[in-house]
């Protein structure tokens, strides 16, 4: 019997969503307190190539439930299905996305099962699950214990390495989907308006260009010919997002995106414990602020004390000139 | 439209940096930090008081809107706050703040919810102590709601809102049909980002952020109904389920090098750093 169950998500075209790959690190991670296995789950209208490619990762099962009624992804819609699939596991995973946030609580309501969302880290001590995670805007990081039979959980994906192929061909089973209760048929998706931009999406880029608050209306006239020479997401601070300079989901924090880039470059912002919890992570932070005291540069592997709007241009010149087109 | 706002109070999050831990981090030693009402929560009734009024003229409530918190007594502070921002009635859940976890919140809300029979409940979408982003959900999938998480804008509709939600790549517009749970995000307090049946949306932008209670209005509070319920009553036998053993403090990033210029960052970022 496999002990921990993670739900996949999937992506427009069809693929696992690469977030899903931090899910599956974090189950591997507590398989000695919860058993030696764990299967995936895949929901959707379609759902079989992502279950293909998800039978490259070592579980035990991959269960996969199809229906046209789970083409739009609604909490009321999955919650019951993926509730039942969860039944008899010791613990249910998901990354922390956006959707993972909105989803795993429900599921753990119809489960009554405790629940410990945005998990940095999960250990095993005395056989029983820690879930590590980060509380008072990032301020302090509490272990907390589950007592429920059942655990339900979200990953920070930034804090778990993608989870490689393993080789083997899990064996795929379908999973028949749960009548949802009357709040399904009380909630529609109206519309989905991406952001049209041609950066990488925030949470999986390289590279991540964020602005705060000093950069005013020019915020994205400023960044985005330094994001575009060097292929970066763009970022915001809370301060900037709050003004209005940036839309919501650019924001970077402990209540907005985790990121966890090879380079992080922030400009403009002063460092607010609330901001630093976002992005702390990344390997190399740069910070562009012309406050030489801000909290910002106490983190920062390279400091540099300018207005940013002479620096910000004369950067993405400087890069222009010396990296290779591309 | 009747409006339900659970809220609660944290260590006001602008004093974070001061959060210390007890020895051997066994708690958050919350002596001397101040309390507020958790941010998301205070957009949460911005938008439960743009929802219950024409913003024309908002002095005249045209909804009701109930607030409610879980704790002991000094949060009653909270509350009559909220009252004086324009909320018309309070309910206290006697509660110690170490004797509460998302579960048992969210089963305690549903009793509530089920004697005020709310049109909305509306509350943030996480408290920025714990940080759980748990309570909203699990109280919908209570009720059999349906919910929409996250919210940057509401629209109200005969007998549904219209919900924006931020979410990853863009945003998602839901509609929900009534009765049902919203949590709010950040965006919802923005001037544009809420519009009863009553205001004109064409016509009326709010102020940015929340509004602040006039000093005869923080006096009227005092006399709007507060009343207590016990969580015995509420949620009888609903046991704890969740503890924090420890607390610690995040690793430390030391702080690295100040460079002269922009030609120095590139070296430092092309050559000794090699990520670009």
């Amino acid at each position: 019997m496999p002990h921990a169950l993670v739900v996949a998500e999937i992506a427009d075209d069809g693929k696992p969503k690469k977030a899903t790959l931090a899910a599956i690190s974090f189950a591997k991670k507590a398989l000695p307190a919860v058993g030696g296995s764990f299967s995936i789950l895949v929901l959707g209208g379609a759902a079989k190539a992502a279950a293909q490619e998800l039978a490259g990762y070592g579980a035990a099962k991959v269960l996969v439930c199809e229906d046209p009624s789970l083409a739009k992804y609604t909490a009321e819609a999955y919650a019951p299905t993926v509730a039942e699939a969860g039944k008899g596991f010791a613990l249910v995973v998901a990354t922390a996305t956006s959707q993972g946030k909105d989803l795993m609580p429900r599921v753990a309501a119809r489960l009554d099962a405790a629940y410990a969302g945005d998990c940095a880290d999960v250990a095993v001590e005395g056989g029983a699950l820690r879930y590590k995670r980060p509380m008072y805007a990032g301020n302090t990081f509490g272990t907390v214990e589950l007592t429920t039979p059942v655990h339900v959980a979200t990953a920070r994906q930034s804090e778990f390495e993608a989870a490689q192929p393993s080789g083997g061909s899990s064996p795929i089973e379908a999973f028949a989907k749960v009548a949802p209760g009357a709040a399904a048929g009380r909630v529609d998706v109206v519309s989905f308006d991406t952001v049209k931009s041609e950066r990488p999406e925030l949470t999986e880029a390289r590279v991540v260009v964020s602005g705060g608050r000093a950069l005013k209306e020019q915020f994205f006239q400023v960044l985005e010919p330094l994001a575009q020479a060097i292929g970066a997401a763009i970022g915001a601070s809370r301060a900037a997002v709050d003004a209005g300079y940036a839309p919501g989901d650019y924001q970077v924090g402990q209540t907005g995106k985790i990121v966890a880039p090879e380079l992080y470059v922030a400009i403009g912002i002063s460092g607010a414990i609330q901001h630093i919890a976002g992005m702390k992570s990344s390997k190399v932070i740069v910070a562009i602020n012309k406050d030489a005291e801000a909290p910002i540069f106490q983190i920062a592997d390279y400091g540099l004390v300018a207005d940013l709007f002479q620096a910000v241009p004369a950067l993405t010149a400087e890069l222009k000139k010396r990296r290779p087109a591309g | 439209m009747k409006v339900l706002v659970p809220l609660k109070r944290v260590a006001d999050p602008d004093n974070a940096n001061k959060i210390k831990l007890a020895p051997n981090g066994a708690a958050v030693d919350t002596t001397g930090l101040e309390w507020k009402m958790n941010p998301f929560d205070e957009y949460a009734l911005e938008a439960a008081l743009r929802l219950t009024e024409n913003g024309k003229a908002p002095k005249q409530r045209l909804g009701e809107v109930v607030v409610v918190t879980l704790g002991p007594k000094e949060c009653e502070q909270t509350l009559r706050s909220a009252l004086a921002t324009g909320a018309d009635r309070a309910i206290r859940v006697d509660a110690s703040d170490d004797a509460l976890d998302g579960r048992l919140v969210a089963h305690a809300l549903k009793s509530i919810v089920l004697a005020e029979k709310p049109d909305v409940v509306l509350l943030g979408k996480q408290a920025v102590d714990g940080d759980s982003n748990q309570v909203g959900q699990r109280l919908a999938e209570l009720l059999d709601w349906p919910m929409a998480t996250f919210a940057a804008t509401i629209r109200e509709e005969q007998g549904a809102l219209l919900v924006g939600r931020e979410v990853d790549g863009g945003v998602l517009t839901l509609r929900v049909r009534l009765p049902a749970v919203v949590t709010v995000d950040l965006r919802i307090v923005a001037p544009t980002s809420v519009y009863s049946l009553h205001t004109d949306a064409a016509a009326h932008k709010y102020g940015e952020g929340v509004r602040f209670a006039p000093l005869p209005a923080i006096m009227a509070a005092k006399k709007k109904p507060l009343d207590t319920k016990t969580l015995a009553e509420l949620a009888p036998g609903v046991a704890l389920t969740t503890k924090t053993l420890k607390f610690e403090k995040p690793a430390a990033r030391s702080a690295g090098v100040k460079v002269k210029d922009v030609s120095e960052l590139v070296d430092k970022l092309m050559n000794v750093s090699k990520v670009l």
